[in-house]
């Protein structure tokens, strides 16, 4: 029963949590519409953020920020808000890649080249430590092994680039 | 005019011919009459520079003698265009900006054809491949993007004017650096080619070079720089940075050039990297040409990019020779490029180095990426899409903030090996400073200002912003404690106080502190930066008495007036700015309205303290009301991205100033241990 008890806890502790994050994410109207705006393009061809854009005298702009308005005031969900102006304005609307499809290429090709370029970096460095001939130090200096550690590193730092 | 200045760009194609063909057949004959020839190769490379300086100050007298005779002139001028942006005309349409480039190609072959003594063979090498370059882009003037075509039809009383957004002062001298940058990285793929052609015993060309690369990199960074203030002061969206191609186009060789000052460096120290360092400054020439290409093909959109020509099939064609060329000398000569020596630990100077590196690249591969994802779609999928700043935000930021952390970590690891003990002794009181910046920024109340009360756990932005600040804390906390200690040391051997002594420590070896000074810049920059997420804007149709607040500040509107020149007609808002109820200063945010082009511009005035930027434009007028509208942005931390410019172009001047003499040392009396060398510099020599 104590178990059980504990489940029950744990679980609307979830529940709590859950629905708080989720509160904070939501966000009021005027903030969303900013986020959403700043997801997607102006399309008079100005290559700017819908936000952002600042044309004189700008066809499109104006339009595109009030149907952005009016699609989150009238409760739409972010991706529906993002798929009504895709379906109006094409996919060049969005400012950056969605994450399906062929366009996930583009967001997963950095982080495999990010693990390829650091990792192939530490296998060289492992690789040239394992087949480095140690150096040796005449064993007539008179001073100890942590002693030459000592002087050689002072030396490097003092000299070196 | 325009037969003189086509005749003289000829002549510049023919001595750049000569320069190159027989200069390269005399490199090869090696008989007595080969250094007769290359002789007059080297003659007629200084030849090809007067010419096309000719053939540009031509281009510039039409300009300011109103000759739209010429097309050129009559597209990007005009009767009225003052002075300056006349001059500036030279570099403002695709003709004229090729013809710039080739000028600055063909002063840097000048240069370096004067110098040739320094060492003959290594420099008529470099001449020929510098000539090769010239030759292709005197090609593209006398063939394929004339400068001096005559105007068709009637001759036009007037001409159609400059891009109004080109009309700032910044852009007079704005291109002129970038292209230095550009054009200059000619100069060290240059010597690295011959070097490599003539298997050159040691790397003596990477010294000749080193002060060439950096001058042409500090030259590059100035120019997008530059770049970046002019869009923030002129393009009037609020940013610096927008990733568009263009702007990508001069990041690239910036981010392979400075992967390379780092990692020349183990090829000088240790001899290592040899393949790496040859193929990374052939790649940055390569950049510098595929950047040329990119925003004058119209492959990809871009705000600011030349006109659609069809010079881009030149371009491709000269990039696959270059990379025909490089490679195939390359497999002939790899064996002239062997390692001296190998890496010996993960936690080493070496290592940090060839991360970076990493780091580097990878941050290029992604703005390059980005950039061509759109084509790469569009012949994959059917259809096009956008790649912009969103995507290039979250790809790049954190390998960003990993290259920040290796620029704190990097320079104080030892070479070859760094001890557990080294390490706590250099980091824990920088990194004790970087912990209580992140925890002083996270618990102040948030009223304080922007950037105080962060909430890192709120948006990934804000945990960015966090960590770009506590990483700059850390970068400026070590490069501060490096130069504490070695002033320490030399205060403590000569007596001076602690400042000139840290003064002495960096003349004493002004590579290694002025690149301490660049690493300060770049924190700074980042601080600069980090602002970014936390940005807001306000905008309000403004009547007389009326007011927008944003953050701390009130913008009252005093008055509106309007002001004509000869170039424009302008719309200004007279705004006070109140904060805490005190006025502090008067802004003047304009919109004009240029006669020629008949196109508008906004002017967007700036309060720029150093905690924020207060950033006022002039949108526009109301069509039912005609009551102005104004926009307001509060950009935090903005003045640390200016400053932290100057910093790094501060710490390059530095880094290029000769060191001062190393002290005359006592010898030691007491016999030295055998088997281990007393070191024989003084702190901070080289």
């Amino acid at each position: 029963m104590r178990i059980f008890r504990q489940a029950n806890r744990i679980r609307t502790l979830g529940v709590l949590l859950v629905g708080v994050l989720l509160l904070m994410g939501a966000g009021d109207s005027t903030s969303r519409v900013e986020k959403l705006g700043h997801q997607m393009m102006c399309v008079c061809s100005c290559s700017q953020i819908l936000m952002e854009c600042n044309h004189v005298g700008c066809t499109y702009s104006d339009t595109m920020r009030r149907e952005l308005t009016a699609a989150v005031d009238a409760g739409k969900t972010d991706p529906q808000v993002l798929a009504i102006f895709v379906e109006k304005y094409g996919t060049t609307v969005l400012a950056a890649p969605t994450h399906s499809g062929f366009d996930r290429v583009a967001w997963l090709l950095p982080y495999i080249a990010l693990v390829v370029g650091i990792g192939g970096v530490a296998f060289i460095v492992r690789a040239w430590h394992k087949r480095r001939v140690p150096a040796t130090v005449a064993a007539s200096s008179g001073l100890s092994a942590a002693d030459l550690s000592r002087l050689r590193e002072q030396a490097r730092q003092e000299t070196d680039l | 005019m325009a037969q003189i200045g086509s005749f003289v760009l000829l002549l510049a194609l023919a001595l750049s011919g000569y320069s190159f063909v027989f200069g390269a057949v005399a490199l090869f004959r090696r008989d007595s009459l080969s250094a007769v020839i290359t002789e007059t190769a080297r003659r007629a490379g200084i030849a090809s520079f007067v010419a096309v300086l000719i053939a540009a100050a031509i281009l510039v007298t039409a300009a300011f003698k109103n000759d739209f005779s010429i097309a050129y002139i009559y597209h990007h001028s005009n009767i009225d265009l003052p002075a300056p942006y006349k001059f500036a005309t030279l570099w403002s349409g695709q003709e004229g900006s090729l013809l710039f480039w080739s000028l600055l190609l063909a002063g840097y072959g000048f240069v370096l054809r004067l110098r040739h003594k320094t060492d003959e063979r290594l420099f008529a090498h470099a001449s020929v491949i510098i000539a090769a370059v010239q030759v292709f882009f005197l090609l593209l003037l006398n063939f394929a993007a004339r400068p001096f075509a005559v105007t068709q039809g009637e001759l036009p009383l007037d001409g159609a004017g400059l891009n109004p957004l080109l009309q700032y002062p910044e852009m007079v001298i704005h291109p002129p650096m970038l292209y230095l940058g550009y054009v200059g990285f000619t100069v060290p793929f240059a010597f690295a080619l011959g070097a490599l052609i003539m298997k050159y015993p040691g790397d003596k060309w990477i010294h000749i070079t080193r002060r060439w690369t950096m001058v042409t990199w500090g030259l590059l960074s100035c120019g997008i720089a530059l770049g970046a203030h002019w869009a923030y002061y002129v393009l009037g969206w609020g940013g610096y940075w927008g990733w568009d191609p263009v702007e990508v186009a001069s990041l690239l060789p910036w981010l392979t050039g400075t992967a390379f000052l780092h990692s020349v460096m183990m090829q000088e120290k240790r001899g290592m990297l040899k393949v790496w360092n040859i193929w990374l400054i052939f790649i940055t020439f390569g950049l510098c040409i595929f950047g040329t290409f990119l925003t004058r093909s119209g492959v990809v959109n871009s705000v600011h990019a030349f006109a659609q020509s069809s010079i881009g099939d030149w371009f491709v064609a000269f990039l696959a020779i270059i990379a025909a060329v490089c490679i195939f000398f390359y497999i002939y000569n790899r064996s002239h490029l062997r390692t001296e020596h190998h890496l010996e630990s993960l936690v080493s100077r070496e290592s940090s180095f060839l991360f970076n590196n990493v780091l580097f690249l990878l941050i290029c591969f992604v703005a390059l990426w980005g950039t061509l994802f759109p084509v790469l779609s569009e012949w994959i999928q059917g259809h096009k899409i956008t790649v912009g700043p969103p995507f290039f935000n979250s790809v790049t930021v954190p390998f960003a903030l990993l290259l920040l952390l290796l620029t704190a970590v990097g320079p104080l690891l030892a070479w070859r090996k760094t001890s557990i003990g080294s390490l706590k002794r250099n980091f824990l009181w920088p990194t004790v400073g970087a912990i209580a910046v992140g925890v002083f920024l996270v618990a102040t109340p948030p009223s304080w200002g922007s950037v105080f009360g962060m909430r890192p756990w709120t948006d990934v932005a804000y945990l960015y912003s966090l960590m770009a600040a506590m990483l700059a804390a850390l970068v400026i906390f070590t490069v501060a404690a490096e130069f504490l200690r070695g002033g320490r040391v030399i205060s403590g051997h000569t007596g001076r106080g602690l400042v000139p002594s840290m003064m002495l420590l960096g003349h004493r070896n002004t590579r290694r502190y002025g690149g301490y000074v660049v690493h300060i810049g770049m924190a700074l920059i980042f601080i600069g930066v980090l602002g970014t997420p936390l940005n807001r804007t306000a905008e309000k149709e403004m009547g007389f008495g009326e007011k927008i607040d944003i953050g701390p500040y009130s913008l009252v509107s005093r008055s509106f007036t309007q002001d004509q020149t000869a170039n424009y007609t302008s719309s200004i808002a007279i705004l006070d700015v109140y904060r805490g109820g005190k006025l502090i200063t008067t802004l003047y945010p304009e919109s004009r309205f240029f006669t020629a082009t008949q196109q508008p511009q906004h002017m967007p005035s700036v309060y720029s303290p150093l905690r924020e930027d207060l950033y006022v434009v002039f949108e526009g007028q109301n069509q039912d009301t005609g009551r102005p509208i104004i926009k307001a942005h509060l950009n935090p931390l903005v003045s640390w991205l200016w400053i932290g410019v100057l910093v790094m172009l501060f710490g390059t001047a530095l880094a290029l100033f000769p060191n001062a003499p190393a002290p005359v040392r006592a010898v030691a009396t007491a016999p030295v241990a055998a088997g281990f060398h007393a070191p024989t510099a003084p702190v901070g020599a080289d």
